[in-house]
């Protein structure tokens, strides 16, 4: 909300400067956003009067112009047409400035000395709207009697200082002059003065005469207040309100629209001026519209309506959409010549509906949103008919239309200045929070111990709101800091859970991997980049009903796509290789449940300068600082993400807990990453329950170990897993550890062969192993590598 | 006899100026002191003296001895010096060049922020709680006193999955599940990804993370809200940090505040970090509404709480001078290893 200083000094005396102020006002509540003077730009302009017009030697376009500018006379050269002799006017003196940076200074025009520039109204940034009487195309003239030599920001009002505040919506009486005023004078320590408002209601005949209300939907419409105006003349509005009412960013229309603005904007109180010679039926009907009921708003839209929607009508006919926008048809215009003015309360929820339904957000709807106070409404209301007074706009018929089933009782909470310094941790005293709140306005009984709150505080309901208004005007920062100390201890530490995703993490970064971040939220379209068919189950998406658009509509069900948009984005901004690992969450609905299964998952991808063992190699690391040890790996032919020979099922006790592989070549086109990249899923939900992390202790060998090589050639077909296996069940008790040390292929061992060269370990723990004992179960293991899978000997 | 010993002490000496090699060492000590060396020929020799003179001349034989072997193991030793300095030299590195890489992983800069918000308050005795990201309308609103009609609540500012179902605003229907399940002391943080309707600029993204930390205990108050805050900020930005509190509103604290912090880069005189006011806004804070601790099913007669929150994305800007949002989840891998 943008406040002119000098609005607010109508109520309240304001001596500190504007920063000392805007800060003061910051740390009581009421936000201070910035504040400028909006024609700060404009400097070394005063008025001057013309008092030689003749012509330029040689140029017939141009004048020679004599200008006094009371502390001297200077010469002026301008193109202008409308000016001469006598004419009052802005000029910009020599090194002065106008809005936008321009800068004037003295030259010569076709070899005459020019010593400053006459100013349009345009040049000073302002418009007719605020100077009807200015030329729009010529130079700005003054009134006859303006005196000379005075700055003209002085001279025009373009001198005062406009605050912006932030109001939180709890505040909605803070959207207003008084409001503020209110705050600044319990901030200030100063008094807040509200004037009476007194009406001589010189108009004939009384408001009944005029015009009747009814209000049929009390619950949208707890007030309705109206006046009645006749002998309207429509003008301009004084100089003074239309200032205010720009430098409070409204634009100045005519002198009874400019009233309702105005008054909005003093008592946070929204207007409307209906024309009265365009109600027919002079009965004002207060009612939710017809299905499909259209009307024509006053920005000149045929807006079509609905039983949600409150609307204001004449008889039958709609002439208002209520709280949020008047219709053309009763529209204040020239020729008016008399009124009825609007003051009423409208349901705060139903108005904000309403206004978003119709994309119609005014300043009008965005305070009835927040929810205001009916009294305000008839104070508002007689405040606009004193101005029509003062500003002799018309006569103010006498009587006024008050409709209302019932009006809220100020609330009663009480007063617990004990329980409200325990609180905040204070020892503030009775009387400072008596006066606190006194000032705010707020009535305390300290025989009841009780506190009736303003009406036009709704925010208010208990104590600790009580606390809040005691509180921000002792001070937040006068709290003394404490750390609750005598309470019970608590254990500051994580979970299980929590601490294993920490491993894993700790685990990837100590491989070298990249950690990232990625949205949670995707497009069905990756899916057919990831190949799948048209039944997975990957398909079965969590739907967002208002995404920002098709690529951010579905909560992922795979986080491959963004490992691999990851991939593709590093790729192809020439870095040659890269590894990342992401722990997220994927989204899974879950039939006849509300809220869907949020699965922990663990994403690796690698490109450049690795291959599928990298990635398994990473995956065994990480399993094994899980401590889980009997993990197998098996080719799975049958995903269509990945490439069919090169992806495996990583399965631990006959469940698969992951997946890893190099990306199917089409997938990687389709995302275009390089073709060989390798990723990783591992379920950690999963991992949660096979982690071992109880370690225990074997002692250390006491007697040697005895190696023995062995290198055997099999079918290409034979798979490592498969020899292992046999090793391992043929080689008895003895055998320790078997590494695979060389794979050849080549010549010497045939086609479609492939020599497998292990390390075979054997230890006994009670005795050192004779030669006879290892080369026997050497031959058991040859012996049934060769009946199983026909291994040789090499 | 004397004599002779005395000699070949001399030649000794003499000699072991000049070896040049461990072999030449090994000749010496073989010469004189082998079993068929002079000193032994010399030492045979005993037999033919005086009863008188045998102890004096084995006594100075022994001495003799010694001295040569003395000798013998310092021209050793010289020699291998020499044979190390040799060595050295030739196996000399040009120590500029540059040392073999390793690779390393980098912790995300929001990991960064987070991790260290966790360790603060897990070392006050907090612990970590998490919630569901798509998450009940009641929890993320109703239970937050943030009713119908609350703006809020608009579709503007939140995806929704069903008319009863969103994707979470904010961490705190996390607090509203464990004071449902938990009977105080709580003190806990909430860290967790939360989303609202935000297009993607440099200052906006559509997924973000929160952490919001709650008390509720007996007899809490606002100061030890300003406490706890205070020794969080310290941590954080370090010890000459101040803070400070602005009245604000939240639906669901009341009193509630904005929490400002020195400006960690000019220490408040006023900077761009700052925008020249010396304080910098990060936590929103506050006393728990009495409505929504009896919404929990706690007694507000009884216990107490506060609350607070941060924006970790903000954070982490402000921390490591992040001018654009949009890096943090681009993972440009020149971005990643900064950190
Ligand atoms: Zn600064």
């Amino acid at each position: 909300m943008k406040v002119p200083i000098s609005w607010l000094a109508d109520y309240v005396e304001i001596k500190e400067n504007i920063k000392k102020y805007s800060d003061m006002m910051t740390m009581s509540g009421s936000k201070v956003e910035g504040y400028e003077n909006p024609f700060h730009e404009i400097t070394n302009v005063v008025t001057g009067k013309i008092t030689e017009v003749t012509t330029h030697p040689d140029a017939d376009k141009l004048i020679v112009t004599k200008v006094d500018v009371k502390t001297e006379i200077i010469q002026i050269v301008t193109g202008a047409k409308n000016v001469s002799k006598g004419d009052i006017i802005p000029i910009a003196l020599h090194n002065s400035t106008l809005p936008n940076g321009v800068i004037i200074t003295k030259g010569q025009l076709r070899g005459v000395e020019s010593n400053g520039m006459m100013c349009s109204i345009q040049e000073l940034n302002l418009t007719v709207n605020d100077f009807p009487l200015a030329s729009e195309d010529g130079i700005f003239i003054l009134p006859e009697n303006t005196p000379l030599g005075i700055d003209i920001k002085e001279v025009l009002g373009l001198d005062d200082t406009v605050v912006e505040f932030e109001i939180t919506s709890n505040r909605p009486d803070c959207l207003s002059i008084i409001g503020l005023a209110r705050e600044s004078a319990v901030t200030l320590g100063k008094k807040f003065k509200l004037p009476s408002i007194s009406l001589k209601e010189n108009g004939n005949g009384s408001v009944s005469d005029f015009i009747k209300v009814t209000i049929e939907d009390y619950e949208l419409c707890k007030r309705y207040a109206g006046k009645v105006i006749t002998d309207v003349t429509i003008k301009e509005s004084p100089l003074w309100m239309r200032k205010r009412l720009r430098d409070a960013g409204v634009r100045p229309i005519n002198n009874i629209v400019d009233i309702t603005n105005y008054v909005m904007l003093e008592y946070g109180q929204p207007m409307h001026a209906f024309d009265l010679d365009y109600l027919q039926e002079k009965h004002i009907i207060i009612r939710r519209a017809k299905e499909d009921e259209i009307i024509h708003t006053l920005d000149d839209q045929k807006r079509t309506l609905n039983s949600r929607n409150l609307i204001i009508a004449d008889g039958d006919k709609a002439i208002a959409v209520a709280g949020v926008m008047g219709g053309a048809n009763s529209e204040v215009n020239n020729d008016t010549t008399s009124i009825l003015f609007e003051s009423a309360n409208f349901d705060g929820v139903s108005v904000r509906l309403t206004a978003k339904q119709l994309g119609l957000r005014t300043e009008s709807s965005s305070r009835f949103e927040k929810g205001l106070d009916p009294y305000n409404a008839e104070s508002a209301l007689l405040r606009a008919c004193e101005l029509v007074e003062q500003l002799g706009a018309g006569k103010v018929v006498p009587g006024i239309i008050d409709c209302y089933k019932e009006l809220p009782d100020k609330k009663i909470v009480p007063f617990r200045p004990k329980k409200m310094n325990e609180f905040l941790g204070t020892s503030i005293d009775d009387k400072t929070m008596v006066d606190i709140l006194t000032s705010l306005e707020f009535e305390v009984n300290m025989e009841k111990m009780e506190i009736a709150v303003p009406t036009f505080r709704s925010d208010v309901e208990a104590w600790a709101d009580i606390s809040e208004e005691v509180v921000r005007f002792y001070g937040y920062n006068n709290i003394k800091a404490s750390l609750q100390s005598g309470n019970r201890a608590t254990q500051g530490i994580k979970t299980y859970e929590q601490r294993i995703r920490d491993t894993i993490r700790d685990t990837m970064l100590s491989m070298g991997l990249m950690e990232i971040y990625t949205y949670s939220f995707t497009s069905r379209k990756v899916f057919d980049k990831l190949l799948l068919p048209t039944d997975s189950p990957l398909r079965k998406t969590v739907v967002i009903t208002n995404p920002l658009g098709e690529d951010f509509s579905i909560m992922r069900t795979t986080t491959i796509p963004e490992m691999l948009q990851v991939i593709s984005h590093n790729y192809n901004r020439r870095i040659s290789k890269a590894s990342f690992f992401e722990t997220s969450h994927t989204y899974h609905p879950i039939e006849g449940e509300k809220l869907p299964n949020e699965k922990n998952v663990l994403t690796i991808g690698l490109y450049g300068d690795s291959d599928f063992y990298s990635i398994k190699g990473m995956v065994k690391t990480l399993v094994e600082i899980l401590g889980i040890n009997n993990v197998r790996y098996t080719l799975d032919n049958d995903n269509p993400s990945y490439h069919p020979g090169r992806c495996a099922h990583v399965i631990v006790n006959e469940e698969i807990i992951g997946t890893i592989g190099e990306i199917h070549p089409d997938v990687a086109n389709n995302f275009e990453t390089p073709k060989r990249s390798y990723i990783g899923e591992l379920d950690i939900d999963k991992l949660y329950k096979l982690t071992n992390v109880l370690k225990s202790y074997n002692g250390l060998p006491k007697y040697p170990e005895v190696d023995r090589d062995l290198a055997m050639v099999v079918d290409e077909t034979v798979v490592t897993y498969d020899i292992e296996q046999v090793i391992k069940s043929s080689g008895g008790d003895l055998l320790q550890y078997v590494t695979l040390f060389d794979v050849y292929r080549g010549e010497q061992v045939g086609e479609n062969k492939k020599s497998m060269a292990y390390s075979l370990s054997f230890r006994a723990d009670d005795r050192t192993l004779t030669d006879d004992e290892v080369n026997k179960a050497v031959a058991e293991i040859l012996l049934k590598l060769d009946s199983e899978l026909g291994a040789i000997l090499r | 006899m004397k004599q002779q010993l005395q000699n070949i002490l001399h030649q000794v000496t003499k000699q072991a100026k000049d070896v040049k090699s461990l072999q030449d060492i090994e000749k010496l000590r073989v010469k004189f002191l082998g079993k068929k060396g002079e000193l032994t020929g010399v030492l045979r020799g005993m037999g033919a003296l005086s009863k008188e003179e045998r102890p004096i001349i084995g006594k100075l034989a022994n001495e003799v001895r010694e001295s040569i072997e003395t000798l013998i193991k310092q021209a050793n030793e010289k020699l291998l010096s020499i044979e190390k300095n040799i060595q050295f030299k030739k196996e000399k590195l040009d120590v500029t060049m540059p040392g073999k890489t390793y690779e390393i992983g980098k912790k995300h800069p929001l990991t960064l922020v987070i991790e260290e918000v966790e360790n603060v308050f897990l070392g006050l005795g907090y612990q970590i709680a998490e919630g569901p990201e798509i998450e009940l309308v009641h929890y993320n609103f109703e239970a937050l006193n943030i009713h119908e009609g609350h703006p809020a609540r608009d579709e503007q500012d939140t995806f929704y999955i069903q008319p009863d179902v969103l994707l979470r605003t904010q961490t705190s229907p996390v607090q509203i599940r464990v004071m449902e399940n938990t009977q105080p002391p709580i003190k806990i943080i909430c860290p967790g990804r939360v989303y609202r309707s935000d297009a993607v600029d440099a200052t906006h993204s559509p997924v973000f993370h929160q952490i919001e930390g709650l008390v509720v205990d007996k007899g809490i108050t606002m100061g030890d809200l300003r406490g706890t805050l205070e020794v969080f900020a310290k941590s954080m930005f370090g010890e000459n940090t101040n803070i400070r509190f602005r009245p604000h509103h939240f639906p669901f604290t009341e009193p509630s505040a904005e929490v400002d912090v020195s400006c960690w880069n000019c220490n408040g005189e006023g900077c761009k970090v700052c925008k020249g006011e010396g304080w910098v806004e990060i936590l929103g804070a506050g006393m728990v509404h009495p409505k929504v601790l009896r919404n929990c099913g706690i007694d507000p007669e009884i216990y107490s709480g506060f609350a607070f929150g941060l924006g970790v994305e903000r954070t982490a800007m402000g921390r490591f001078g992040i001018d654009d949002l949009r890096l943090l989840y681009e993972n440009d891998v020149r971005f990643l290893q900064q950190f």
